[in-house]
């Protein structure tokens, strides 16, 4: 079975989408769209890195945007959080760089679509493997910190005089969102990651009367937006990246509508 | 006068001489506070006095650039801080909000909901909450945790006269219940709880620490507020021997006049020494004058 390419792209895109749900939702309650952003963009500067050293690719972008985030995070302890524009500039600079850098790199065939859009119909079951592993990871840890996080992100103040670690906390989550943008990479691709984090937990929010029923909601949603997606994408001989995020943003449309009062 | 006996048992929290320092600038400096089991500790003082930075150091949340902080182990706290905004896209009912830092059973959620009287709000959604049921649900959640110490930032801020007077009556109840330590911050110079043990006055240093007058005592408040009310309200008199001018420099009482509190040749703790009665008027911040 897992030799058809489409099962293979299914598998991975299904498992994706089930970690990105619970996390995008933290992003959604801590206005970290931006920062996403920033983060998932710069991950091709750690494609164009692996390129140039001839390493592996997923483990390049890991440690390339965990060393961004955690820069990120010293500019916000010293209390000049970075603004928008720092955002939109580390973003943008950095997609600009790497996308000169895969420029040069003439001695390597780089197919600058699928890091851009993603590549999910040429999944290896090796990826699906590290997928489902660092998912698994990434979930158990989501749910052990989940309290304290969730606290942290209503008020940090609030958690912190209540006895909880806020900075370790903090560290945690984005280590694991710098994980996920380095699995997703393979799935939609440096410009859409922060959608497939962002749109269904959005979704999810219209459904929900607590924090834990939006990110089982927004894992549901990211699942049903891929098998939407890569069917609509097979059908319609369309990019499958991009076809997945046509997929969640009709969702999210449909629970604009009176439709969700049924879920409440 | 105020030579008091060090306290026989130990402090739930305790600042010595403990001050913050950001950037080259003092908020504040030379604090001694503590608080016991049982006992309510207010802190007034207007807008960027350091109030919330004493409370914030008194918890160990910010360490102290000088002097020193000290809490018992484990110290348990329950906090209502003085703005809570929930953000429209966090869906979240006051059941969860209850356990929000610890989780607890069902029964402990509604007996503390009784405890304020909003037992009734258990699965109500947070987000459209009047101020003053979120208020009390803010209440119950801190109590819930059964703490040592209730932190409480400006909990009457929006809150109506009788609304105030119910809430502080509230929180004498609470304590006595909990018998839990309580620190309170309030930008209210002059009315206080009539149970605060201590009143510790903040304006970038102590000014002047006591008790409050119980309005009760006096005729002209008590017709002025109801004795109702009076019975729970108190007056907290000022005796400060210096002055803080409105550039921010301080005059003492020998009419020098220095850049900041002078630690070494002023000592705020002296009442007896204090030339005159001072009341605050309310103006803009850190303008603190006579009257
Ligand atoms: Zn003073
Ligand atoms: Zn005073």
């Amino acid at each position: 079975m897992l030799d058809d390419f489409f099962i293979r792209a299914l598998i991975a895109g299904i498992g994706v989408a089930a970690i990105c749900g619970p996390l995008g939702c933290f992003m959604v309650w801590r206005r970290l769209s931006y920062f996403g952003d920033t983060l998932s963009h710069s991950a091709l500067l750690g494609v164009a890195l692996a390129l140039l050293l001839n390493i592996n690719i997923m483990l390049a972008v890991f440690c390339f945007v965990i060393v961004l985030a955690i820069v990120l995070l010293l500019l916000q302890r010293q209390e000049s959080l970075p603004s928008d524009a720092i955002l939109g500039i580390l973003a943008h600079s950095s997609l600009a760089m790497s996308l000169v850098v895969l420029g040069l790199i003439t001695w390597a065939q780089v197919d600058l679509v699928s890091y851009l859009f993603g590549d999910i119909l040429s999944v290896y079951k090796s990826e699906i493997a590290v997928i489902y592993i660092a998912g698994a990871i990434i979930l158990g840890i989501l749910f052990y910190i989940w309290r304290p996080l969730f606290a942290v992100t209503l008020n940090r103040e609030l958690a912190e005089v209540e006895g909880i670690k806020a900075t370790v906390v903090n560290a945690i989550y984005i280590l694991m969102l710098a994980s996920v943008i380095a699995v997703a990479m393979k799935i939609v691709g440096a410009l859409l990651i922060t959608a497939l984090l962002i749109i269904p937990a959005s979704c999810a929010r219209g459904l929900a009367k607590s924090p834990e029923s939006m990110a089982i909601y927004a894992a549901i949603i990211g699942v049903i937006s891929v098998v939407l997606g890569l069917y609509g994408s097979l059908y319609l001989d369309t990019l499958s990246g991009p076809s997945i995020v046509v997929a969640a943003m009709f969702l999210f449309l449909l629970t604009l509508t009176p439709l969700t009062k049924i879920f409440k | 006068m105020d030579e008091k006996a060090p306290p026989l048992i130990e402090p739930l929290i305790e600042l010595k001489n403990s001050g913050l320092k950001v950037r080259d600038r003092w908020l504040v400096r030379g604090v001694n506070l503590h608080v016991n089991r049982g006992e309510i500790v207010t802190l007034i003082g207007p807008n960027g006095s350091g109030k919330s930075t004493t409370a914030r150091m008194a918890l160990g949340i910010k360490k102290p650039s000088e002097g020193n902080a000290a809490k018992i182990a484990n110290l348990r706290v329950g906090y209502v801080p003085q703005k809570l905004a929930i953000d429209w896209t966090l869906p979240i009912t006051v059941s969860r909000f209850m356990q929000l830092t610890t989780k607890l059973k069902k029964d402990e959620i509604i007996s503390a909901l009784k405890m304020v009287s909003a037992e009734h709000l258990l699965n109500a959604d947070l987000q459209p909450l009047s101020g003053g049921e979120f208020q009390r649900v803010q209440l119950a959640r801190a109590i819930a945790r059964n703490p040592d110490l209730l932190v409480l930032d400006e909990p009457v801020q929006g809150v109506d006269f009788n609304g105030e007077i119910a809430l502080y009556q509230l929180i004498e109840k609470l304590r006595d219940q909990l018998n839990c330590g309580i620190l309170m911050i309030s930008h209210d110079l002059h009315l206080v709880m009539a149970s605060t043990d201590r009143v510790i006055c903040l304006n970038g240093h102590v000014c002047c620490e006591g008790s409050p007058k119980t309005v009760a005592e006096s005729n002209e408040y008590q017709s002025l507020f109801g004795t109702h009310a009076a019975a729970t309200l108190a007056i907290y008199h000022h005796q400060h021997d210096h002055k803080h001018l409105p550039d921010g420099r301080v005059q003492h009482s020998d009419g020098s006049i220095t850049d900041h509190c002078n630690h070494d040749n002023h000592d705020h703790n002296n009442h007896e020494d204090a030339s005159t009665n001072i009341n605050y008027e309310h103006r803009a911040d850190h303008e603190m004058g006579e009257a």
